[in-house]
This record gives structure tokens, sequence and C-alpha cells, in this order.
């Protein structure tokens, strides 16, 4: 069915005739032209196309216009204050926390989840957090490194 | 963006108004070369007015510079994730001297790039590194002449500095900009310009961080997948149940009736289908799935058969590498050892399913495409849609990660077949995730049977080895067979195998100094479509070899450190292998015996990188399971150019390879491949990843070595040598996963 959807993405009010069974994803690149939440395999099974919704990580391919009424999303395009990248922005850049960096959105946007519930996380706890998300060129050991740079920086903060 | 060094504002208007624009080398204009970013955001125009590559001897074929004050570096080669584009920067910014900033490069693009064939084979450092170095030494050497003539100087007495040339007495500067002020050179790559000295290197051997990285980070646009057009339209391909299966039913105009349908293209057993929106594609596929009635004809042989078959099955053996009366001397020796090992089919798996971009315009056809060469995929799109190569442009884009030839090349032959029949609009085609696990070509299966003598002292006498293997290449080179979609139209294009390659054999023959080798490759025709994964046979041989080495140093009776350096007298494999294990600490390991090291080396292709590689496993408190704990690896890749870009690449190989090692066998049955996603063809997550350590030795007076493919073997072997000194038995087939929690 098709039906007028508002959503609130990177904080901006936008509104959408959509087909309520049309998952989030495919609004997100085609409609609100955004590139970060990528398409992996449309089951919720590698994380290539996470967003925050409010405020937690969360598979775009699985949520259904349908059910997102007026949801608060963000992409990795809107992780920027004021013109400065977020930490962690920062962080995957300092220690090149990439390879093909397709899954890179995923992690991003799984370790933004984590810091904001966990600022100071264990290794364990960062690894559960990006666990989710599949990353097939092996830079795992980088996106766990810079979650932790991400975290003590703003412990010194 | 200007920089200082641009001529003054006016010459550049000029320039530009009359199209005649400054450059460094050659004729055509330059700022018609959009950047990669303006492609994306749809800014492309046919793209006629950038020129191509006239010829790799060429200076102008690899460096430019422009009315902007900048250089752009041209290479043929594809970034595929490994960092190449900031490493071949960095190598013209060296020899150019100028700094890295003002430096951005195209790569692989039919309308402008030289003709480099494949990105493949780690060879990107190795050949278009030196073709850059050279070009851009060669610029700066043409210009520090026509300096020096200018201002009547010797060449020895001037210096150049970020593109400015400066006599030392102080008395001229000149940047090389307002030096061309907008002349036409033609220089050729002669081969007379000096390189720099390695000492005085500032650039090359820094770990330059990829501005890309920052880019991606940000969610900029920046693959091929993010690519949009106006009027872009969006299709999808049906493929069917397995590679046997005939087309018997088709429900056409139901699915016409779907919403944002535009069109389906159906041509034998290939059907496509075109819609406005991407996700209205997906449901017409969907709808498609079960509209199309198929007879499938079984795969065989099944999968519990495939090792013996394929010692049955196999052609006639070919010598590799002979040695006469090898059995006499093996079994003249004191101890001999015979093993056999066996590796499944294994899977590229990119993250992202492949996608491409063509449009057909007035009998011309531009496709964007991930593919790892674009004048190889143009001449065997020109074989498929019967049109010259001249009609087709390919430009290269970032794709999800591909570690060999994974669905790129074959999503880019869908989109411009579909794009033929629906002319006029760019056509956007993504593989759904089942595409990509069931139709890329896998790494193929192996078999490998080691037979070795050793004397009294543990030095190896002589050496047997028998290699089972379909092909590891079957990249398209010019015969439309070698796309699935030409192979599914009503009149096919038949496969024609060209031969099968010597990726099969690649590091058969042991580095190690052997009096006696015999190496037989047993060529097989398997069931599952096969082709270069990440190492071609490398990784099983190695695999093979490796764990061979490690029961032969258990046969000796020695440390299988000392076992390796006692048969070896390459100074360089040793210097590997001695720096990794004091880099391990070895001598202080623990050997309470709940946690297990194994040890690995191979030198890739025999003329690569040397890699050494420790791996340690600890035994799980509970279950008597294992966890891959940790992984230190040492390589020696020649002059590094980049440390850290080597570093990642190197620990994603180890990653990965412990990924292939422990989980991952591509499953089959009759009907077809049931590896289809992430939960039939599982790979390692975040949760199991090992500990990995990389250190490298650097050479800076040595040439640079590629690297990208180094750990895939020893990393497999160093993980079962692990595994087998905790068990008490030593495992011969892959994968390993019974073992592993
Ligand atoms: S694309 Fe959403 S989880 Fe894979
Ligand atoms: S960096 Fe390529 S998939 Fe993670």
């Amino acid at each position: 069915m098709i039906e007028k959807i508002k959503l609130l993405i990177n904080d901006k009010k936008r509104e959408f005739e959509v087909d309520l069974e049309e998952p989030l994803l495919y609004i997100l690149r085609e409609d609100a032209n955004l590139y970060g939440p990528k398409y992996g395999c449309g089951m919720g099974q590698c994380g290539a196309c996470m967003v925050l919704v409010d405020g937690r990580a969360q598979p775009s391919c699985l949520l259904t216009c349908g059910n997102l009424h007026e949801a608060k999303i963000k992409t990795i395009e809107g992780l920027a204050k004021n013109g400065n990248p977020h930490p962690l922005q920062e962080a995957f850049f300092e220690v090149q926390a990439a390879q093909c960096g397709y899954c890179l959105n995923g992690m991003l946007i799984s370790a933004v989840s984590l810091l904001e519930e966990n600022p100071s996380p264990s290794i364990s706890e960062i690894k559960e957090a990006l666990n989710r998300v599949l990353c097939r060129c092996g830079t795992h050991s980088r996106f766990i490194k810079a979650v932790q740079l991400a975290s003590e920086k703003s412990q010194n903060a | 963006m200007t920089s200082p060094n641009s001529p003054n504002s006016s010459r550049r208007s000029f320039l530009k108004n009359t199209g005649q624009l400054l450059i460094g080398f050659n004729l055509l204009p330059l700022t018609f070369c959009q950047s990669k970013s303006e492609i994306l955001d749809g800014g492309i125009s046919s793209g006629s007015q950038v020129r191509s590559s006239m010829g790799s001897d060429i200076i102008d074929s690899w460096i430019r510079l422009d009315a902007e004050g900048k250089v752009t570096v041209l290479t043929g080669k594809m970034e595929l994730g490994q960092g190449i584009r900031t490493a071949l920067m960095q190598m013209a910014a060296e020899e150019l001297d100028v700094n890295m900033d003002i430096v951005t490069i195209i790569n692989g693009d039919t309308g402008q790039t030289a003709d480099e064939g494949y990105t493949a084979g780690s060879g990107t450092i190795e050949r278009s590194g030196a073709s850059i170095r050279k070009a851009a030494a060669e610029a700066k050497f043409f210009m520090v002449n026509m300096a020096s003539e200018k201002w009547d100087e010797s060449p020895e007495n001037l210096s150049v500095k970020n593109g400015l040339i400066q006599s030392k007495n102080g008395k001229h500067k000149i940047s090389y900009w307002e030096l061309l002020d907008g002349k036409f050179l033609e220089g050729k790559v002669t081969g007379n310009a000096p390189l720099k000295n390695p000492k005085d290197h500032t650039l090359v051997g820094k770990g330059i961080l990829r501005e890309d990285i920052r880019k991606m980070a940000q969610g900029e646009a920046f693959f091929v997948h993010d690519l949009r057009l106006p009027e872009m339209v969006h299709a999808r391909v049906l493929r069917p149940p397995s590679y046997g299966s005939i087309l018997i039913d088709l429900d056409k105009e139901s699915v016409l009736a779907l919403p944002g349908v535009l069109k389906l293209v159906v041509d034998g057993r290939f059907i496509a289908v075109i819609a406005k929106r991407e996700y209205q594609a997906i449901k017409a596929l969907e709808f498609l799935k079960s509209a199309a009635k198929w007879q499938t004809e079984p795969l065989s042989p099944q999968q519990a058969d495939l090792f013996s078959e394929m010692k049955k099955k196999s052609l006639p053996p070919q010598q590799v590498e002979e040695a006469k009366h090898i059995n006499t001397i093996i079994g003249n020796s004191p101890q001999i050892l015979e093993a056999t090992y066996l590796r499944p089919y294994q899977m590229h798996a990119s993250a992202g399913p492949s996608c491409a971009v063509a449009e057909w315009k007035d009998g011309k056809l531009t496709v964007w495409t991930p593919t790892q060469g674009v004048y190889p995929l143009r001449s065997t799109l020109s074989d498929f849609l019967g049109i010259d190569t001249k009609d087709i442009r390919c430009i290269g884009l970032p794709g999800s990660g591909c570690y060999g030839h994974n669905g790129a090349d074959d999503v880019s032959a869908d989109a411009a077949f579909i794009a033929r029949s629906f002319p006029g609009k760019p056509v956007r085609v993504q593989w759904m995730r089942e595409d990509e696990h069931a139709w890329e070509p896998y790494g193929s299966a192996m078999l490998l049977k080691l037979k070795a003598g050793l004397d009294a002292s543990g030095k190896i006498t002589g050496w047997d080895c028998g290699i089972w293997s379909d092909t590891h290449s079957t990249r398209p080179g010019g015969k439309a067979g070698h796309f699935i979609a030409a192979r599914h139209l009503e009149k096919p294009f038949e496969f024609q195998p060209g031969g099968f390659s010597g990726g099969s054999y690649r590091n058969s023959s042991p580095l190690y100094n052997i009096p006696s080798k015999n190496i037989v490759l047993h060529n097989y025709k398997g069931p599952l479509r096969t082709s270069a994964l990440r190492g071609l046979g490398a990784y099983g041989n190695i695999f093979a070899l490796e764990s061979f080495m490690d029961e032969l140093a258990n046969l000796a009776a020695i440390d299988p450190f000392e076992f390796r350096i006692k048969n070896l007298d390459n100074p360089r494999a040793i210097e590997v292998i001695k720096t990794l294990k004091s880099k391990c600490n070895w001598e202080n390991r623990d050997q309470s015996g709940r946690v297990g090291y194994g040890l690995a080396f191979a030198q890739y292709k025999n003329s690569a990188s040397y890699f050494a590689v420790v791996a340690e496993i600890h035994k799980s408190p509970t279950g008597g399971k294992f966890r891959l704990h940790k992984l230190t690896g040492v390589i020696d890749s020649g002059q590094c150019i980049n440390p850290d870009g080597l570093k990642n690449q190197t620990e994603g190989g180890m990653i990965q390879s412990a990924s292939w090692t422990i989980m991952e066998a591509v499953q089959y049955d009759a009907n077809g491949i049931t590896s289809k996603d992430w939960n039939s063809y599982p790979i390692m997550r975040t949760n199991d990843v090992p500990e990995v350590e990389v250190h490298i030795i650097d050479r800076p007076k040595e040439k640079p070595l590629g690297a990208g493919e180094a750990a895939q073997g020893p990393v497999a072997a160093a993980i079962v040598n692990a595994l087998s000194s905790l068990l008490d038995k030593r495992v011969y087939e892959l994968p390993l996963k019974d073992y592993f929690v």
C-alpha cells in the first residue's frame, strides 16, 4: 500500500510516499540520497545497511516503512556535529580502519550505538557489538582498535 | 581549489574557455577528465573529450600536470581496497618532488588509462608502480632540463621542492606549471631519467594515510553501488536454480503488470526485469522466481564423492617440474614420508553483491564497472554484443572487495546486455546476496599428494608432488562464453576454457633447497564454476607443503624453525623466519599443553613477498575445542612503499585465510549450490577473529614486491600445524570447523 510517512532523517524532517512494505534501506539510498547504508544481504545477516533508529543500531534492510512513522533515523552522513566529524569517524580514519570499506558503515553505526550506551566498553563488549556486521576484508582488528581509541579519547577529553 | 603553482587566472580561464588547456606533456584537454566524485554525482557527460592513453611509453599515459596546478596519476589498475591509490600517488609524488595534496589518481578507464590487463597476482606496485615512477622521474628530468636551458645553469645546480625548481645560487625559481606555461610538450619515457636514491625518499616508506577512508567514514559516495545518474533505472536478473537448469515456462504478463516494472528481458534462460525503483525491481524478481518453471540437471559428482572422482576422472597428467628417478631417490632415503591434503571449494563472498551500471546510447555503450580489468572486460563485451571496442567505454569504479574473480565482470555483462535492450537510460544492476553466493566462480577444491625423503642429518633428499585441481583462472579475456549471461542466451556462447592455467601449481615447488623435485598436475573439470580466488592454487599448495614440512620436522625431530632454516639457502627467506622466531618469543612459548603453536613460511609465487607466520591456538576450558588466539606474521616485500598500507593488507589476508581455513567450504547437492547466504556459508566475525600482529622487514634498496596474497597459504598451514601439535593426530582436510568453538 502506498502511503505518506514522516521521518526525521539526520535531524531533517522528511516526507515520503512509499509502499509501506518497502524497507527503509531503499528509501534512504534512493529517495533521501544517502550513500552510507549499503545493501549486503537484505536478510539481517550482514549489517552493511545499519542505521541508528532512535539512537540504536538496526539493519535498515529489515525495517519496513510502515512501522517507522515519525522515527528518528541517523546515518553516518549525519554524525558530524557543527561541521566536525564524530570522534569515531576521526578514529576510523586515524587507525585506517578499512580496506574496501563496504562494511565500514555498519561497523561505524554499531560503534556509535555502543559508545552511546557504554562509553568505555571492554574488548569483548566491542567485539560483541561489532559481531553483527560482517567484514570480508578482515579489517576487524582495526575496527576494534578504532572503537578503543575513540572511547579513550572521550574519557580523556 | 587553486594552488600557488597555477599560472595566472586569466590565462587559466582562457585555456578553459578555448578548451585548450595547459598540460604537462601531451596534447589534448585535461579538465574534461571528471573526478570520481563528479562521476558519482552523476555529472558525467558522454566522456568523449576525455583523452585516451596513447601508449605506455608516453609520459602522459601515467602522469599529467594540469592548469589547476595539480598532478594526476593514471593507472590501468583498480583500487580493490588494497590501498594502491595512495601507494601509487606516493611513488609519483616522490619522483616528481611534489606534495601529496596536489596529487590525484584515475584508475582503470578505457577512455583514459593505459591497458594494464588485470589487477591481479599482487602485481600493481611491481608493474604499474614501476611505470608511474619512471614517468614521474622523466617528467621532472625534462622540466629541470628546460629550466636549466632557460637560465643557462647546469641541472646539477638546480633543485626541486613541491614542484618549484630553484637554482642553488638563489637567483632563479619557477614552478613546473609556470615553466610549462600552457604549452603542449611531448615527452616519452626514455629511461634516461635517474630515479631518486632511496635514502632521499621523503614520501615512499611513510605510512601516509588513505584519504579515501576519511570519505567513506563520512558516507561520501565512493562505490559503483553509489553511482546515480539522471533517469537511471534498476534491473535484477533471475538466475536459474542451478548451472544446468532449463527454462520450461514463464508467466510474463503478470510480471509486467507489477508496479514500476518497465520491461522484461528474456533471451533463452537469461531473464531480467527493469523497474523504476530498486525495490520494485526486487519485488518483481521475487515474483519472477515463483513464475518461472525450471528443469534442473543434477550436479555431479556429489560432494561426498568429489575427491575420489577427482582422482579417477582427471585429464592426462602434466609434468610441471621433473626429477628423473624420483622414486629411487626418495626410496633410498633413510626416512620417508607421504601424505594427502584436501581443500574444499571456497568462495570470494564479497560483502557487497556485485553491481554495475550501463548505458546504451546511439550505438555506444558505457559501463561503470567494479571489474579488475577494464580492457579485458571491454574486449569480452565487444565479443558478447558484437560491437567494436571503440564503441565501448569501461570506467572502473571501486566495488566491494573482490579478492579475485568474483561477480564483478558478470554483473557488468548483465548490465551491458540489459542496457542494450533499454537504450537511452542508464541501467543499474545489483546482484542479490544469493546471486553472488551461488554464481560467483569459486576457488577450486584441490587434492595434494606429497612424498619426500630425509637424510640422516634432516635434509630433504627428494620431493614428489601430485596436484589434482580444477582451473584457477576463467577470467574473461575476449571470449563472451566467460560471462554467465552469454552462456544463458537462446543462442548461447560456448564457454571455452583457455586451457588450465599455471594457477593450479602456483607455489607447489618448494623454495627449500631440495636436489630433486618432481611435480605433476592432474587437471580436473569439476562440478562447480571456478576461477581466481586470492592466491589461486598457492593457498592449497602452501597449506599442503608447509603442513608436510612440519611433519618432516617432527620426523627428523628438529625444531620447526631450525628445520626450515636448515633446508633453505635463500637469505631473505631465512631472515624472515629468524625475525619471526624472535618476534613471537618462540623460546619462551607456553609449553603447558594448553597452547599450540604452528609455523609456516612461503615466498608468494616464489618471486613476490616473503611471509612467515606463527599461529597460536588455545584449548577452550570446556568441551575440548579450540580457539585461534593470535597470528604473528613477518613480511618482506622489498622496498616498502607504505608500511601502514602493507600491514593493513597483510592483516586482512591473515584474517581472511583464517576464516577460509577454519570455517569455509561451499556446499552443494544434486539440485545446485546450497551455500546461498551468510548462514549457510558462515565466515569469521569479530567475536572469533584472532589478534593479529605484522612486522615488516623493509629493504629500501630492493625493488618492491607484490604483497596482497602473501599470507593466504602460510596462515592455513600455520593453523593446521598449531592444531596438530595439540591433537595427537595430524589434520589433512580443510576446513577445520569441527575442532574450533
Ligand atoms: S543488508 Fe541488511 S543486514 Fe545485510
Ligand atoms: S573493509 Fe572490505 S568488507 Fe570490511
